[in-house]
Protein backbone atom coordinates (compact mmCIF):
# COMPACT_ATOMS: atom_id res chain seq x y z
CA UNK A 1 0.00 0.00 0.00
CA UNK A 2 2.63 2.32 1.07
CA UNK A 3 4.90 1.33 -2.01
CA UNK A 4 2.01 1.85 -4.18
CA UNK A 5 1.12 5.37 -2.57
CA UNK A 6 4.99 6.54 -2.99
CA UNK A 7 5.52 5.06 -6.44
CA UNK A 8 2.25 6.97 -7.81
CA UNK A 9 3.29 10.48 -5.79
CA UNK A 10 6.72 9.91 -7.73
CA UNK A 11 5.23 9.99 -10.82
CA UNK A 12 2.86 12.63 -9.94
CA UNK A 13 5.36 14.89 -8.58
CA UNK A 14 7.48 13.88 -12.40
CA UNK A 15 4.07 14.96 -14.15
CA UNK A 16 3.58 18.35 -12.11
CA UNK A 17 7.68 19.05 -12.42
CA UNK A 18 7.55 18.68 -15.60
CA UNK A 19 4.25 21.30 -15.75
CA UNK A 20 6.12 23.51 -13.64
CA UNK A 21 9.39 23.23 -15.84
CA UNK A 22 6.69 24.21 -19.10
CA UNK A 23 5.65 27.50 -16.95
CA UNK A 24 8.89 28.97 -16.94
CA UNK A 25 9.41 27.52 -20.64
CA UNK A 26 6.41 29.44 -21.88
CA UNK A 27 7.05 32.31 -18.86
CA UNK A 28 10.40 33.21 -19.42
CA UNK A 29 9.27 33.01 -23.91
CA UNK A 30 6.26 35.22 -22.79
CA UNK A 31 8.49 37.64 -21.10
CA UNK A 32 10.58 38.16 -23.78
CA UNK A 33 13.76 36.63 -22.93
CA UNK A 34 15.38 34.52 -20.13
CA UNK A 35 14.63 36.13 -17.34
CA UNK A 36 15.36 33.57 -14.12
CA UNK A 37 15.01 36.25 -11.58
CA UNK A 38 11.66 37.97 -13.02
CA UNK A 39 10.49 34.18 -13.11
CA UNK A 40 11.05 33.43 -9.73
CA UNK A 41 9.92 36.65 -8.28
CA UNK A 42 6.60 35.88 -10.16
CA UNK A 43 6.22 32.49 -8.54
CA UNK A 44 6.87 34.06 -5.25
CA UNK A 45 5.16 36.81 -5.12
CA UNK A 46 1.62 37.56 -4.71
CA UNK A 47 -0.11 38.01 -7.70
CA UNK A 48 -3.74 39.74 -9.02
CA UNK A 49 -4.82 36.40 -11.49
CA UNK A 50 -3.42 32.68 -10.47
CA UNK A 51 -0.99 31.73 -13.27
CA UNK A 52 -0.81 28.16 -13.25
CA UNK A 53 1.27 27.28 -16.69
CA UNK A 54 1.23 28.24 -20.30
CA UNK A 55 0.59 25.69 -23.27
CA UNK A 56 2.35 27.24 -26.34
CA UNK A 57 1.34 31.03 -26.20
CA UNK A 58 -2.07 30.72 -24.29
CA UNK A 59 -1.84 31.15 -20.33
CA UNK A 60 -3.91 28.94 -18.24
CA UNK A 61 -5.08 30.85 -15.49
CA UNK A 62 -7.59 31.45 -12.76
CA UNK A 63 -8.85 35.26 -12.88
CA UNK A 64 -9.45 36.61 -9.40
CA UNK A 65 -11.96 39.35 -8.55
CA UNK A 66 -10.35 42.83 -8.19
CA UNK A 67 -11.87 44.21 -4.87
CA UNK A 68 -10.89 48.09 -4.03
CA UNK A 69 -12.07 50.71 -1.71
CA UNK A 70 -11.72 54.72 -2.32
CA UNK A 71 -13.07 56.77 0.02
CA UNK A 72 -14.70 58.78 -2.70
CA UNK A 73 -16.18 55.66 -5.07
CA UNK A 74 -16.68 53.30 -2.30
CA UNK A 75 -16.26 49.18 -3.11
CA UNK A 76 -15.55 48.11 -6.50
CA UNK A 77 -15.61 44.93 -7.68
CA UNK A 78 -13.86 43.87 -10.78
CA UNK A 79 -12.18 41.05 -12.07
CA UNK A 80 -8.36 40.80 -13.03
CA UNK A 81 -9.00 40.07 -16.92
CA UNK A 82 -10.23 43.61 -16.90
CA UNK A 83 -6.83 45.18 -15.96
CA UNK A 84 -4.57 43.24 -18.35
CA UNK A 85 -3.78 42.72 -21.62
CA UNK A 86 -5.73 39.46 -22.91
CA UNK A 87 -3.38 37.95 -24.85
CA UNK A 88 0.24 38.03 -23.03
CA UNK A 89 -1.70 38.60 -19.44
CA UNK A 90 0.64 41.55 -18.58
CA UNK A 91 -0.55 44.00 -16.51
CA UNK A 92 0.22 47.81 -16.67
CA UNK A 93 -1.03 51.11 -16.39
CA UNK A 94 -2.22 51.56 -20.08
CA UNK A 95 -5.14 48.84 -19.47
CA UNK A 96 -6.82 50.86 -16.91
CA UNK A 97 -10.68 50.26 -16.13
CA UNK A 98 -12.58 52.32 -14.95
CA UNK A 99 -10.21 54.60 -13.83
CA UNK A 100 -8.33 52.08 -11.90
CA UNK A 101 -5.20 50.28 -12.82
CA UNK A 102 -2.84 47.71 -12.14
CA UNK A 103 1.03 47.95 -13.13
CA UNK A 104 3.31 46.04 -14.20
CA UNK A 105 4.31 45.49 -10.61
CA UNK A 106 1.39 44.60 -9.49
CA UNK A 107 0.41 47.58 -7.90
CA UNK A 108 -3.29 48.90 -7.59
CA UNK A 109 -3.65 52.75 -8.20
CA UNK A 110 -5.96 55.34 -9.95
CA UNK A 111 -5.71 57.07 -12.90
CA UNK A 112 -6.52 60.49 -11.30
CA UNK A 113 -3.56 59.83 -8.22
CA UNK A 114 -6.10 59.48 -5.41
CA UNK A 115 -6.14 57.18 -2.72
CA UNK A 116 -7.29 53.36 -3.62
CA UNK A 117 -7.50 50.30 -1.11
CA UNK A 118 -6.47 47.20 -2.60
CA UNK A 119 -8.56 44.23 -0.89
CA UNK A 120 -8.57 41.73 -4.05
CA UNK A 121 -9.07 38.37 -3.81
CA UNK A 122 -5.46 37.84 -5.12
CA UNK A 123 -3.68 34.65 -5.42
CA UNK A 124 -2.73 34.05 -1.68
CA UNK A 125 -6.34 34.86 -0.45
CA UNK A 126 -7.45 32.11 -2.94
CA UNK A 127 -4.43 29.78 -1.48
CA UNK A 128 -5.49 31.09 1.90
CA UNK A 129 -9.21 29.95 1.76
CA UNK A 130 -8.23 26.49 0.27
CA UNK A 131 -6.08 26.14 2.90
CA UNK A 132 -8.18 26.97 5.50
CA UNK A 133 -10.96 24.56 3.68
CA UNK A 134 -8.35 21.64 3.96
CA UNK A 135 -7.64 22.77 7.27
CA UNK A 136 -11.43 22.82 8.15
CA UNK A 137 -12.31 19.48 6.40
CA UNK A 138 -9.45 17.54 8.20
CA UNK A 139 -9.60 18.80 11.47
CA UNK A 140 -13.29 18.51 11.74
CA UNK A 141 -13.49 15.63 10.01
CA UNK A 142 -11.27 14.20 12.90
CA UNK A 143 -13.38 16.02 15.36
CA UNK A 144 -16.39 14.40 13.94
CA UNK A 145 -15.22 11.04 15.14
CA UNK A 146 -15.24 12.24 18.68
CA UNK A 147 -18.33 13.66 18.25
CA UNK A 148 -19.72 10.41 17.27
CA UNK A 149 -17.96 7.40 19.20
CA UNK A 150 -17.43 10.14 22.36
CA UNK A 151 -13.40 9.42 24.21
CA UNK A 152 -12.98 6.22 22.25
CA UNK A 153 -9.63 5.36 20.83
CA UNK A 154 -8.92 7.69 17.21
CA UNK A 155 -9.94 6.36 13.97
CA UNK A 156 -9.67 7.51 10.38
CA UNK A 157 -8.83 11.51 10.41
CA UNK A 158 -8.72 11.54 14.62
CA UNK A 159 -5.77 8.94 13.78
CA UNK A 160 -3.86 11.17 12.23
CA UNK A 161 -4.95 14.44 13.71
CA UNK A 162 -4.76 13.44 17.17
CA UNK A 163 -0.94 12.78 17.62
CA UNK A 164 -0.30 16.12 16.19
CA UNK A 165 -2.99 17.56 18.44
CA UNK A 166 -1.08 15.93 21.63
CA UNK A 167 2.57 16.64 20.53
CA UNK A 168 0.95 20.74 20.36
CA UNK A 169 -0.68 20.53 23.58
CA UNK A 170 1.89 18.06 25.69
CA UNK A 171 5.08 19.35 23.89
CA UNK A 172 4.60 22.63 22.71
CA UNK A 173 1.66 24.18 25.07
CA UNK A 174 2.48 22.15 28.61
CA UNK A 175 6.24 22.42 28.74
CA UNK A 176 6.69 26.17 27.50
CA UNK A 177 3.75 28.00 29.08
CA UNK A 178 3.25 25.57 32.56
CA UNK A 179 0.61 25.04 34.40
CA UNK A 180 -1.76 28.21 32.37
CA UNK A 181 -1.40 26.05 29.07
CA UNK A 182 -5.01 25.22 28.64
CA UNK A 183 -6.37 28.33 27.36
CA UNK A 184 -3.97 28.75 24.77
CA UNK A 185 -3.78 25.37 23.07
CA UNK A 186 -6.81 26.34 20.62
CA UNK A 187 -4.73 29.27 19.72
CA UNK A 188 -1.55 27.06 19.26
CA UNK A 189 -3.02 24.15 17.74
CA UNK A 190 -4.98 26.74 14.68
CA UNK A 191 -1.38 28.17 14.10
CA UNK A 192 0.37 25.04 13.81
CA UNK A 193 -1.95 23.72 11.43
CA UNK A 194 -2.79 26.58 9.77
CA UNK A 195 0.90 26.91 8.86
CA UNK A 196 1.82 23.10 8.25
CA UNK A 197 -0.93 22.87 5.42
CA UNK A 198 0.16 26.19 4.52
CA UNK A 199 3.49 25.40 4.18
CA UNK A 200 2.65 21.96 2.65
CA UNK A 201 0.23 23.13 0.30
CA UNK A 202 2.69 25.85 -1.15
CA UNK A 203 5.19 23.10 -1.82
CA UNK A 204 3.13 21.81 -5.02
CA UNK A 205 3.84 23.29 -8.13
CA UNK A 206 1.45 26.13 -8.96
CA UNK A 207 0.41 26.39 -5.72
CA UNK A 208 0.71 30.20 -4.34
CA UNK A 209 3.49 30.98 -1.31
CA UNK A 210 1.29 31.54 1.13
CA UNK A 211 3.29 31.32 4.20
CA UNK A 212 6.12 32.78 2.43
CA UNK A 213 4.36 35.71 2.15
CA UNK A 214 5.24 38.68 4.64
CA UNK A 215 1.64 39.63 4.88
CA UNK A 216 0.54 36.11 5.92
CA UNK A 217 3.62 36.08 8.79
CA UNK A 218 3.25 39.26 9.36
CA UNK A 219 -0.49 38.76 10.49
CA UNK A 220 0.31 35.53 12.34
CA UNK A 221 3.03 37.69 14.13
CA UNK A 222 0.66 40.06 15.27
CA UNK A 223 -2.03 37.95 16.33
CA UNK A 224 0.68 36.73 18.50
CA UNK A 225 1.66 39.46 19.59
CA UNK A 226 -1.57 40.75 20.94
CA UNK A 227 -2.15 37.11 23.25
CA UNK A 228 1.29 37.48 24.47
CA UNK A 229 1.01 41.30 25.42
CA UNK A 230 -2.80 40.86 26.45
CA UNK A 231 -2.24 37.61 28.99
CA UNK A 232 1.27 39.41 30.22
CA UNK A 233 0.57 39.57 33.81
CA UNK A 234 2.19 41.69 36.62
CA UNK A 235 5.89 40.24 36.33
CA UNK A 236 5.82 40.61 32.75
CA UNK A 237 5.42 44.06 32.36
CA UNK A 238 7.73 44.45 35.86
CA UNK A 239 10.33 42.66 34.17
CA UNK A 240 10.24 45.42 30.69
CA UNK A 241 9.52 48.60 32.74
CA UNK A 242 11.15 47.85 36.21
CA UNK A 243 13.14 45.05 35.51
CA UNK A 244 14.15 43.95 38.46
CA UNK A 245 18.19 43.33 39.86
CA UNK A 246 19.23 45.90 37.32
CA UNK A 247 21.17 49.50 38.80
CA UNK A 248 19.36 52.09 38.72
CA UNK A 249 21.31 54.52 36.44
CA UNK A 250 21.03 50.99 33.67
CA UNK A 251 17.59 51.14 34.23
CA UNK A 252 16.71 53.98 31.38
CA UNK A 253 18.69 52.02 28.90
CA UNK A 254 17.29 48.52 29.71
CA UNK A 255 14.04 49.79 30.11
CA UNK A 256 14.36 50.66 26.39
CA UNK A 257 15.94 47.36 25.28
CA UNK A 258 13.59 45.45 27.28
CA UNK A 259 10.60 47.58 25.39
CA UNK A 260 11.94 47.05 21.56
CA UNK A 261 12.53 43.19 22.72
CA UNK A 262 8.23 43.39 23.11
CA UNK A 263 8.21 43.96 19.09
CA UNK A 264 11.51 41.91 18.67
CA UNK A 265 10.08 38.85 19.48
CA UNK A 266 7.13 38.92 16.75
CA UNK A 267 9.40 40.60 14.06
CA UNK A 268 11.52 37.42 14.54
CA UNK A 269 8.23 35.25 14.06
CA UNK A 270 7.20 37.10 11.30
CA UNK A 271 10.69 36.81 9.66
CA UNK A 272 11.40 33.86 10.42
CA UNK A 273 8.72 32.08 8.34
CA UNK A 274 8.85 33.85 5.62
CA UNK A 275 12.11 33.64 5.01
CA UNK A 276 12.59 29.46 5.26
CA UNK A 277 9.61 29.11 3.30
CA UNK A 278 10.54 31.91 0.68
CA UNK A 279 13.88 30.83 0.52
CA UNK A 280 12.79 27.16 0.39
CA UNK A 281 10.93 27.88 -2.93
CA UNK A 282 13.87 30.40 -4.37
CA UNK A 283 16.34 27.24 -4.36
CA UNK A 284 13.79 25.10 -5.98
CA UNK A 285 12.83 27.44 -8.83
CA UNK A 286 16.63 28.35 -9.05
CA UNK A 287 17.49 24.62 -9.65
CA UNK A 288 14.80 24.81 -12.19
CA UNK A 289 15.84 27.87 -13.82
CA UNK A 290 19.13 26.73 -14.56
CA UNK A 291 17.78 24.18 -16.54
CA UNK A 292 17.08 26.49 -19.02
CA UNK A 293 19.81 28.65 -18.78
CA UNK A 294 22.32 26.15 -19.31
CA UNK A 295 19.55 24.32 -22.21
CA UNK A 296 21.60 20.91 -21.50
CA UNK A 297 19.69 17.82 -20.81
CA UNK A 298 22.87 17.04 -18.10
CA UNK A 299 21.86 19.70 -16.02
CA UNK A 300 17.91 18.95 -16.76
CA UNK A 301 18.95 15.37 -14.79
CA UNK A 302 20.84 17.00 -12.23
CA UNK A 303 18.64 20.09 -11.43
CA UNK A 304 15.52 17.44 -11.00
CA UNK A 305 17.48 15.31 -8.98
CA UNK A 306 18.42 18.88 -6.74
CA UNK A 307 14.20 19.70 -6.99
CA UNK A 308 13.13 16.41 -5.84
CA UNK A 309 16.22 16.51 -3.25
CA UNK A 310 15.52 20.21 -1.89
CA UNK A 311 11.25 19.05 -2.08
CA UNK A 312 12.16 16.35 0.73
CA UNK A 313 14.18 19.05 2.54
CA UNK A 314 11.15 21.47 2.45
CA UNK A 315 8.99 18.68 3.48
CA UNK A 316 11.05 18.66 6.72
CA UNK A 317 10.87 22.67 6.65
CA UNK A 318 7.30 22.74 6.33
CA UNK A 319 6.95 20.98 9.53
CA UNK A 320 9.94 22.11 11.52
CA UNK A 321 8.83 25.77 10.78
CA UNK A 322 5.96 25.36 11.78
CA UNK A 323 6.78 23.48 14.73
CA UNK A 324 9.20 26.68 15.38
CA UNK A 325 6.42 29.25 14.70
CA UNK A 326 4.14 27.46 17.57
CA UNK A 327 6.91 26.82 19.82
CA UNK A 328 7.94 30.19 20.13
CA UNK A 329 4.50 31.20 20.22
CA UNK A 330 4.27 28.87 23.11
CA UNK A 331 7.32 30.29 24.91
CA UNK A 332 6.26 34.05 24.40
CA UNK A 333 3.19 33.22 26.08
CA UNK A 334 4.91 30.96 28.58
CA UNK A 335 7.00 34.33 29.30
CA UNK A 336 4.14 36.31 29.64
CA UNK A 337 2.16 34.15 32.14
CA UNK A 338 4.84 32.94 34.16
CA UNK A 339 4.87 33.13 38.28
CA UNK A 340 8.64 32.59 39.09
CA UNK A 341 10.69 35.57 39.93
CA UNK A 342 13.05 36.56 36.67
CA UNK A 343 15.65 37.79 37.76
CA UNK A 344 17.77 34.72 37.55
CA UNK A 345 18.73 35.15 33.98
CA UNK A 346 19.70 38.30 32.57
CA UNK B 1 2.79 43.37 -4.96
CA UNK B 2 6.49 43.62 -2.89
CA UNK B 3 7.95 40.91 -1.39
CA UNK B 4 9.07 42.13 1.95
CA UNK B 5 6.05 44.91 2.33
CA UNK B 6 3.39 43.65 3.85
CA UNK B 7 0.34 44.33 1.52
CA UNK B 8 -2.82 45.57 3.26
CA UNK B 9 -5.50 43.75 1.13
CA UNK B 10 -3.77 40.17 2.10
CA UNK B 11 -3.29 41.43 5.98
CA UNK B 12 -7.15 42.18 5.84
CA UNK B 13 -8.00 39.11 4.13
CA UNK B 14 -5.48 36.79 6.17
CA UNK B 15 -7.16 38.12 9.58
CA UNK B 16 -10.14 37.35 8.43
CA UNK B 17 -9.66 33.95 6.98
CA UNK B 18 -7.42 32.93 10.63
CA UNK B 19 -9.75 34.27 12.79
CA UNK B 20 -13.00 32.57 11.49
CA UNK B 21 -10.82 29.37 11.00
CA UNK B 22 -9.48 29.99 14.55
CA UNK B 23 -13.73 30.28 16.06
CA UNK B 24 -14.81 27.45 13.90
CA UNK B 25 -12.25 25.46 15.23
CA UNK B 26 -12.73 26.32 18.68
CA UNK B 27 -15.89 25.97 18.75
CA UNK B 28 -16.27 22.51 16.58
CA UNK B 29 -13.66 20.89 16.83
CA UNK B 30 -10.57 22.11 19.45
CA UNK B 31 -13.10 22.09 22.31
CA UNK B 32 -15.16 18.58 21.37
CA UNK B 33 -11.47 16.81 20.66
CA UNK B 34 -9.56 18.10 23.84
CA UNK B 35 -12.79 17.50 26.04
CA UNK B 36 -12.55 13.67 24.68
CA UNK B 37 -9.09 13.76 24.73
CA UNK B 38 -9.32 14.68 28.15
CA UNK B 39 -11.58 12.35 28.98
CA UNK B 40 -9.92 9.54 27.74
CA UNK B 41 -6.57 9.96 29.19
CA UNK B 42 -8.62 10.15 32.75
CA UNK B 43 -10.66 7.12 31.78
CA UNK B 44 -7.13 5.26 31.09
CA UNK B 45 -5.64 7.01 34.20
CA UNK B 46 -8.21 5.52 36.38
CA UNK B 47 -8.03 2.43 34.59
CA UNK B 48 -4.65 2.39 35.45
CA UNK B 49 -5.38 3.41 38.75
CA UNK B 50 -7.61 0.40 39.39
CA UNK B 51 -5.90 -1.94 38.06
CA UNK B 52 -3.06 -0.67 40.15
CA UNK B 53 -5.44 -0.82 43.14
CA UNK B 54 -7.03 -4.40 42.39
CA UNK B 55 -3.31 -5.61 42.19
CA UNK B 56 -2.13 -4.11 45.74
CA UNK B 57 -5.55 -5.99 47.02
CA UNK B 58 -4.76 -8.89 45.59
CA UNK B 59 -1.38 -8.68 47.19
CA UNK B 60 -2.93 -8.05 50.49
CA UNK B 61 -5.49 -10.42 50.46
CA UNK B 62 -2.21 -12.95 49.18
CA UNK B 63 -0.64 -11.65 52.13
CA UNK B 64 -2.50 -12.58 54.62
CA UNK B 65 -3.53 -15.72 53.22
CA UNK B 66 0.14 -16.47 53.90
CA UNK B 67 0.33 -15.05 57.13
CA UNK B 68 -3.06 -17.13 57.81
CA UNK B 69 -1.67 -20.32 56.09
CA UNK B 70 1.55 -19.80 57.90
CA UNK B 71 -0.32 -18.85 61.68
CA UNK B 72 -2.00 -22.51 60.95
CA UNK B 73 1.04 -24.36 60.44
CA UNK B 74 2.45 -22.80 62.93
CA UNK B 75 -1.04 -23.73 65.18
CA UNK B 76 -0.76 -27.30 63.88
CA UNK B 77 2.81 -28.04 64.97
CA UNK B 78 2.46 -26.48 68.34
CA UNK B 79 -0.66 -28.88 68.41
CA UNK B 80 1.00 -31.72 67.20
CA UNK B 81 3.84 -31.41 69.68
CA UNK B 82 1.74 -30.73 72.03
CA UNK B 83 0.08 -33.94 70.82
CA UNK B 84 3.03 -35.47 70.82
CA UNK B 85 3.72 -34.75 74.58
CA UNK B 86 0.78 -36.07 75.93
CA UNK B 87 0.63 -39.47 74.69
CA UNK B 88 4.50 -40.02 75.64
CA UNK B 89 3.28 -38.61 78.95
CA UNK B 90 0.35 -40.50 78.40
CA UNK B 91 2.69 -43.39 77.21
CA UNK B 92 5.12 -43.02 80.42
CA UNK B 93 2.24 -42.46 82.95
CA UNK B 94 0.79 -45.98 82.09
CA UNK B 95 4.37 -47.66 82.00
CA UNK B 96 4.54 -46.15 85.37
CA UNK B 97 1.39 -47.19 86.54
CA UNK B 98 1.98 -50.71 84.92
CA UNK B 99 4.79 -51.10 86.70
CA UNK B 100 2.97 -50.22 90.15
CA UNK B 101 0.28 -52.20 89.33
CA UNK B 102 2.32 -54.98 89.02
CA UNK B 103 4.94 -54.54 91.50
CA UNK B 104 1.28 -54.37 94.23
CA UNK B 105 0.42 -57.62 92.02
CA UNK B 106 3.47 -59.38 92.95
CA UNK B 107 3.43 -58.17 96.28
CA UNK B 108 -0.38 -59.75 96.45
CA UNK B 109 0.92 -62.86 94.64
CA UNK B 110 3.80 -62.76 97.40
CA UNK B 111 1.57 -62.22 100.36
CA UNK B 112 -0.61 -65.17 99.23
CA UNK B 113 2.34 -67.60 98.44
CA UNK B 114 3.37 -66.70 101.84
CA UNK B 115 0.03 -67.37 103.19
CA UNK B 116 -0.59 -70.85 101.38
CA UNK B 117 2.90 -71.80 101.90
CA UNK B 118 2.23 -71.03 105.70
CA UNK B 119 -1.58 -72.65 105.56
CA UNK B 120 0.08 -75.76 103.79
CA UNK B 121 3.02 -76.09 106.38
CA UNK B 122 0.18 -75.76 109.23
CA UNK B 123 -1.81 -78.13 107.01
CA UNK B 124 1.02 -80.48 106.84
CA UNK B 125 1.91 -80.16 110.93
CA UNK B 126 -1.54 -81.02 111.59
CA UNK B 127 -1.92 -83.67 109.69
CA UNK B 128 1.68 -84.91 110.54
CA UNK B 129 0.02 -84.56 114.20
CA UNK B 130 -2.77 -86.64 113.30
CA UNK B 131 -0.44 -89.34 111.23
CA UNK B 132 1.64 -89.18 114.19
CA UNK B 133 -1.57 -89.80 116.53
CA UNK B 134 -2.33 -93.01 114.30
CA UNK B 135 1.05 -94.25 114.04
CA UNK B 136 1.50 -93.44 118.09
CA UNK B 137 -2.21 -94.85 118.39
CA UNK B 138 -1.85 -98.36 115.98
CA UNK B 139 1.72 -98.72 118.21
CA UNK B 140 0.30 -97.93 121.28
CA UNK B 141 -3.02 -100.84 120.42
CA UNK B 142 0.11 -103.10 119.92
CA UNK B 143 1.69 -102.75 122.89
CA UNK B 144 -1.11 -102.22 125.02
CA UNK B 145 -2.43 -105.81 123.56
CA UNK B 146 -1.49 -107.39 126.82
CA UNK B 147 -2.76 -106.58 130.43
CA UNK B 148 0.42 -105.93 131.94
CA UNK B 149 1.62 -103.12 129.67
CA UNK B 150 -2.04 -101.53 129.95
CA UNK B 151 -1.88 -101.84 133.84
CA UNK B 152 1.68 -99.72 133.71
CA UNK B 153 -0.07 -97.15 131.22
CA UNK B 154 -2.80 -96.60 133.19
CA UNK B 155 -1.06 -96.39 136.04
CA UNK B 156 1.88 -94.02 134.64
CA UNK B 157 -1.46 -91.56 133.77
CA UNK B 158 -3.20 -91.93 136.65
CA UNK B 159 0.26 -90.77 138.18
CA UNK B 160 0.16 -87.50 135.82
CA UNK B 161 -3.31 -86.65 136.26
CA UNK B 162 -2.17 -86.54 139.98
CA UNK B 163 0.66 -84.24 139.14
CA UNK B 164 -1.40 -81.90 137.15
Amino acid sequence: MTRKILALSVLFSVLLLSLTSATFAAGSEAEGGEDPTGFIMHHIKDSHEWHFFNVGHTHVTLPLPVITYAPDRGLEFNMSTDFQNHETHLFGKEYAHDGIYIDEHEHLGRVDGGTIYDFSLTKNVAMMILVIGLVLYLILSAANHYKKHGAVAPKGAASWVEPVVVFVRDEIAEKSIGPKYKKFVPYLLTLFFFIWIGNLLGLLPGAANLTGNIAVTFTLAVLTFIIVNVNGNKEYWKHVFATPGVPVALLPIIVVVEFIGLFTKPFALMVRLFVAITAGHIVILAFIALVFIFESYAIGVVSTLMVTFINMIELLVATIQAYVFTLFTAMYIGGAVAEHAHDDHH
Amino acid sequence: MDLIIPSSGLIFWQLIGFLALFFILVKFAWKPMLAALEEREGSIDNALKAAEQARNEMANLKAENEKLLAEARVERDTILTKAQEASKRMIEEAKEEATKQGAILIENAKAVIENEKKAALAEVKNQVAVLTLEVTEKLLRKNLSDQAAQKELVDEFVKDLKLN
